[in-house]
């Protein structure tokens, strides 16, 4: 019998994943509370970093998957 | 006159002895070559050396800058972090051409003159070469083959266009060139070929992955650092190398996003790394440059980190893509966790290595105003987390349980990713060590309250949309297929051409040679027995053509019977005497003319 890991305890998972948004939630409300000096007026916006890596990977995903893929995709065998 | 020798020849001499030795006087002989290298070149001063005539020219076969030195510092580091991963090997042909290959690259850095550069420039395509076909299956010596023709034609670009400068100018010392003119920009293509362009990419997102486990270590670190010093040397400030770094920022991600094989998505993020680099050197300023050194030197430790832990996976499994892996954090832990560091570094997450080297580039397109530049290289970023930031550790050592149980991988394996992993976390940690050896004196404070807060949300969210993307199933599923790329254009070029050769050409030629060889001389040859009959057959052809129906079937009994009896009796028909008078009345004509022409005279 295979040893028990830490992740095939699935109460492992979700407390991993409770943490991860904590985090989250900390991110973004002390984000209010940093004095910032920024080259653009749009680094001063609240979450402004926090919007842009969201939407930016998520369109990054959603483009690879049906755009890019749908092009370029071949059989592992198409050079030979 | 000084007491050291060459940078490069401890490397290149030392390589030679290699297969001489045997068991753990090899490994500690190999060991060795890095660190007398290093010794050795801290014993020259900075200026020129060995300046030494050649022709009518002068070759300064070494420059000691500080441009040069930081190069020199990290090709120090790296082969001795990748001898020590390589220990393992015991195929010495690898071996002497990984530290050949090594040496060549220090050669290329110290190099005072193009000509000397150049020369450096070749051993390095040819002993990368050499890695790759190490490998000895199919797909290596094909990849092997292409990554060999495309650097012998970067190399061309590079050679024309060195002799044309030394035509134009009338020296070869390598300084900034700036681009001005056909001389300037084949060296610049030549350049831009090594550094994986889009476009002149596809050598390395299709040879690296192909590459022997520790050769891709040698490889990833030297050709296209090369590449970035020679363009940081001669093109600073090229406002078109803004562009061309925010592309290469950029496209590689989305496909880094769909690749399987997990080498061939580090070679992906290699080009996206890179491309900050050749931003900063576009821009040019002292902080661009800075940040493009220093993020180079940094790139050359955590790339080369997780291509090792990728090597230790391939080495212990035998198996590299994403549909064949998962779960493997349960019998290589260490592996494991200097892949997260690795990825943690190149995510720049604060206290690791590129949150200190990648934010000087982009602090220096924000000093420059460089809006849309600026929003691409921040979509990389987050993209670049997103890919090798996640994917990389992900999908090998946590995901779907693969169900594979193997060891950890050897000890001096995990020793010299150990030895990487702690310069990521101490570059990223201190930075003013890394600060203080760069071209240009640092005025840059990376750890600030809001650029900490920026990069952490960055992150962080980044890994949100991956979490929510992976929970509802929209993340693209891992697929056994392969992503054409630019390579297409000569892979399935070059068989479009053997086609054409073997298919339309070969025919053509055989009909040009079948018509002109045998078809018109044996017609000829037929025609010249009888002429006279063959113009009666002729006459009679065409006439049967207009001729009124009744008379039809009597031309054809006449030009059939005519066939019948060709060429017939010629001789009858033209007595030898007849042809004696045309001969003497030719000759009459002849001598009639000359009289006359010769009379005017």
């Amino acid at each position: 019998m295979d040893k028990k890991h830490i992740f095939d305890e699935p109460k492992n998972v979700k407390r991993l994943l409770v943490s991860f948004y904590a985090i989250l939630v900390i991110l973004v409300s002390i984000d209010f509370f940093i004095p910032k000096h920024p080259h653009f007026a749009w680094e001063e916006w609240p979450q402004f970093f926090a919007v842009y890596g969201f939407v930016a990977c998520v369109l990054l995903v959603l483009v690879s998957k049906y755009v890019l893929r749908p092009l370029v995709k071949r059989k592992e065998d198409y050079y030979d | 006159m000084i007491n050291a020798l060459h940078p490069a020849l401890i490397f290149i001499a030392g390589a030679l002895l290699i297969p001489l030795l045997k068991g753990k006087a090899k490994s500690a002989y190999m060991l060795l070559l890095p660190a007398l290298s290093f010794m050795n070149l801290l014993q020259i001063p900075a200026g020129q050396h060995w300046v030494i005539g050649f022709l009518d020219y002068n070759l300064t076969l070494c420059r000691i800058d500080r441009l040069s030195m930081v190069f020199g510092y990290i090709f120090h580091i790296i082969s001795f972090i990748s001898i020590l991963y390589a220990l393992n090997v015991k195929d010495d042909g690898q071996h002497v051409a990984a530290v050949l290959y090594s040496g060549a690259a220090l050669g290329v850095v110290y190099a005072g003159d193009l000509f000397t550069l150049f020369i450096f420039w070749e051993i390095m395509a040819v002993t990368a070469t050499y890695l790759i076909w190490a490998r000895r299956t199919r797909a290596s010596s094909s990849a092997g083959m292409r990554y060999l023709l495309v650097h012998l034609f970067g190399g061309l670009c590079l050679l024309i266009g060195i002799l044309l400068q030394l035509h134009n100018t009338g020296s070869l010392e390598f300084s900034h060139i700036g681009l001005n003119g056909l001389a300037s920009a084949l060296i610049f293509i030549g350049f831009g070929i090594n550094c994986a362009w889009p476009g002149f990419h596809s050598w390395l997102t299709d040879a690296y992955p192909e590459a022997t486990i520790t050769g891709t270590i040698f490889l990833s670190a030297f050709t296209t650092k090369c590449a970035v010093y020679a363009l940081a040397r001669g093109y600073a400030g090229t406002d078109l190398l803004i562009w061309i770094g925010a592309a290469m920022a950029a496209f590689p991600i989305f496909y880094a996003v769909i690749e399987n094989d997990l080498r061939r998505v580090l070679s992906y993020s290699l080009i996206n790394q890179v491309g900050f680099m050749v931003v900063g050197i576009g821009i040019g300023t002292e902080l661009g440059i800075n940040g493009a050194v220093a993020h180079a030197f940094a790139d050359i430790l955590f790339k080369g980190l997780l291509f090792m832990a990728m090597g230790a996976v391939m080495h212990q499994t035998g198996k590299i893509n994403c549909t064949d892996l998962g779960g493997l954090y349960k019998s290589m832990p260490f592996t494991a966790l200097f892949c997260i560091i690795g990825a943690a570094s190149i995510s720049a997450f604060p206290l690791f290595s590129a949150f200190a080297t990648k934010s000087m580039v982009m602090d220096a397109t924000a000093k420059d105003h460089l809006t849309g530049v600026w929003f691409i290289l921040l979509f990389a970023s987050a993209g670049v987390f997103h890919h090798a930031g996640i994917k990389i550790p992900f999908f090998a050592f946590f995901s779907h349980d693969s169900g594979i149980r193997t060891k950890e991988a050897p000890l001096n394996m995990l020793l010299a990713m150990g030895i990487a992993a702690f310069l990521c976390i101490f570059i990223g940690s201190f930075p003013g060590y890394l600060y203080s050896i760069l071209p240009y004196p640092v005025d840059y404070q990376p750890y600030t309250a809001p650029h900490v807060m920026a990069q952490l949300q960055l992150l962080f969210f980044s890994a949100l949309a991956f979490t929510l993307l992976m929970l509802s199933g929209i993340y693209p599923a891992e697929i056994r297929a392969i992503n054409v790329d630019a390579d297409w254009t000569y892979r399935k070029g070059a068989k479009a051409f053997m086609w054409m050769l073997t298919n339309p050409m070969t025919k053509l030629g055989a009909w040009i040679s079948r018509t002109v060889f045998e078809l018109i001389p044996s017609s000829l040859g037929w025609a010249s027995k009888n002429p006279v009959a063959v113009i009666k057959i002729a006459a009679d052809s065409l006439l049967l053509k207009f001729a009124v129906p009744e008379k039809r079937d009597e031309i054809k009994m006449r030009i059939q019977r005519e066939k019948e009896i060709y060429p017939g009796d010629i001789i009858r028909h033209w007595p030898i005497g007849s042809v004696v008078l045309l001969a003497i009345l030719f000759f009459l004509a002849y001598l009639l003319v000359n009289y006359m022409t010769g009379a005017k005279h």
